[in-house]
């Protein structure tokens, strides 16, 4: 298992992502509320760049008192990656499809360390 | 590369947008599974007529119209309009917003060099092109506004996208609100390059088998050109107006209107009316197929006496018929789209599409990695069916003959 620098925390601001190859794979290291992720860039319904999009979260239909249907939110807690070639979506936290979880994206071992990105491939 | 901060619950964070980086998995693809050694037709692809709009608002003879049509525009209406406002998916499907931010040549048509990047990141070689919200002006109650529109649509699209590009081919909007204008629309239009053929959005409120469009069947089969039903949804139909989400209406309503224009054509027994004009169904997937079959054959075992035109079961006639491909339904059961598969013959019936830009988009691949298809068939699906079809002269895409020419200098291992 090769370790692979990606780039300084400082320069993956909270919120973006950095696409790098190595290995011959292309990896979407993701920053989000202060955690570090890393998942191959390779959605795999049609082999879109699913770290190339968006992070939306889970979106919840708030149930009422005896059934009534209240409204929509977000739950913040369960951030998904959107593959933006179809909106494939997967939890942010295990790389999992949403709906399908032996659907899933390639996850791989992040470290940071004095300051720097690690990936473990 | 990096994508910068930004608000990623809006856009995800570049500033820029181009076909080519977006699709650059489609092009690994393209050459991982040698996609040069075949031709490559896409028989449902689509372009945002909306970025070109005001030139087709030129093309509008009527004056006063087309003063309306440059100050309203074609863009789509806000949240509580009735045209679903979300089929963007709120962003999610990045080219919707992006989309305007990719810079062209100012040489060649930009709808041209947009519709080329995709084609080849995918493998493309030639496309038949239709509009996008151009589509819904079915529903329009102003008759004469769709086809007026129709007629400029048509005459821009000849004029400046398919006079240029030889890869590029459409089946031209009718009006079918208006059957006189169908006619004339065939007769106006039938001849010109890189028509293949003419096709109803499938929202129009009309039974396709009024006596009032039989001269334009007529002047379809005349000149051996295929005619297409273009699935499409409408909020505004009573049935999906009880639903209250886009993917139901879109689910139910993009196969919906095609069986109803189905069922019509053939309790009417069109196909011995017309047995040499070839039809053509896009985009409602594959699985309403067999389950039209079965519905329709079952009631004609019992009552053949409604529809005495016939002289088979109605699933002969649906298997003589043509269909795309996209979206297909491969969800998770192998064995009943290989049944689809084999109920509808698609090895000669079944026609490649991708949809693109749109959010349901299908690549080749959903075609070319299909484990029960031989390499003929997959070939026949891609490309040979719809060279049949619209006897095509093929037009490669220039990476294919540079790839396929390395590979023929390239010695063997």
């Amino acid at each position: 298992m090769a370790e692979h620098f990606v780039c300084n925390i400082s320069e993956l601001a909270d919120g973006s992502v950095r696409i790098f190859e190595g290995e011959g794979l292309e990896i979407g290291v993701i920053h989000h509320s202060g955690t570090v992720y890393a998942y191959q860039n390779l959605c795999p319904h049609q082999g879109g760049p699913a770290c190339e999009g968006l992070r939306i979260p889970q979106v919840v239909d708030v149930i009422g008192k005896g059934g009534v249907f209240v409204g929509q939110t977000f739950d913040e807690d369960d951030m998904h990656i959107v593959c933006p070639w179809h909106g494939y979506e997967y939890h942010l936290s295990s790389g999992e499809h949403v709906c399908n979880a032996a659907l899933k994206l390639r996850k791989f071992d992040v470290e940071t360390r004095e300051g720097g990105i690690y990936v473990k491939i | 590369m990096t994508f910068t901060p930004g608000n990623h619950l809006i856009e995800p964070s570049r500033e820029d947008f181009d076909s080519e980086q977006h699709l650059a998995h489609a092009k690994q693809q393209a050459l991982s599974r040698g996609y040069e050694d075949f031709l490559i037709v896409d028989v449902d692809s689509h372009h945002y007529e909306t970025e070109a709009f005001q030139e087709i608002a030129e093309y509008i003879e009527d004056p006063v119209l087309r003063m309306e049509a440059k100050y309203q525009g074609m863009a789509r209406g806000g949240v509580t309009s009735i045209d679903g406002s979300y089929q963007e998916m709120t962003g999610r499907v990045t080219r919707y917003p992006m989309r305007r931010r990719e810079k062209t040549p100012p040489t060649i048509h930009r709808d041209i060099t947009l519709m080329r990047r995709w084609m080849d990141s995918m493998g493309v070689d030639m496309a038949c092109m239709f509009p996008t919200p151009m589509l819904n002006i079915a529903t329009c109650p102003r008759v004469e506004v769709e086809t007026a529109l129709a007629r400029a649509y048509n005459r821009w699209l000849c004029d400046n996208v398919l006079a240029e590009e030889p890869r590029l081919t459409s089946m031209l909007y009718l009006p079918f609100n208006d059957p006189e204008a169908c006619l004339k629309m065939v007769e106006e239009f039938g001849d010109r390059k890189g028509v293949i053929g003419f096709m109803v959005t499938a929202t129009h409120y009309k039974g396709c088998h009024d006596n009032a469009y039989m001269k334009t069947y007529a002047a379809l089969e005349e000149r051996n050109l295929p005619l297409g039903f273009h699935a499409a949804y409408t909020w505004g139909d009573k049935s999906t107006a009880l639903m209250n989400r886009f993917i139901s209406v879109h689910a139910l309503g993009f196969v919906w209107h095609n069986m109803v224009h189905m069922t019509n054509w053939l309790m009417n027994g069109m196909p011995e009316r017309f047995p040499k004009l070839k039809t053509l169904w896009i985009e409602s997937g594959l699985a309403w197929v067999p389950f039209l079959m079965q519905r329709l054959d079952n009631e004609f075992m019992m009552r053949s006496s409604d529809a005495p035109l016939l002289k088979r079961k109605p699933s002969d006639y649906m298997r003589e018929m043509f269909y795309t491909s996209q979206p297909m339904e491969m969800v998770d059961n192998r064995e009943a789209l290989e049944l689809t598969f084999k109920m509808m013959k698609a090895d000669s019936q079944l026609l490649y599409s991708s949809d693109y830009p749109h959010w349901d988009m299908d690549l080749p691949s959903t075609i070319y990695d299909l484990p029960f298809l031989d390499e003929a068939a997959k070939r026949a699906i891609l490309g040979g069916n719809a060279q049949s079809l619209f006897s095509l002269e093929p037009a490669y895409a220039p990476w294919k003959l540079a790839q396929r020419a390395k590979n023929q200098n390239t010695p063997a291992a």
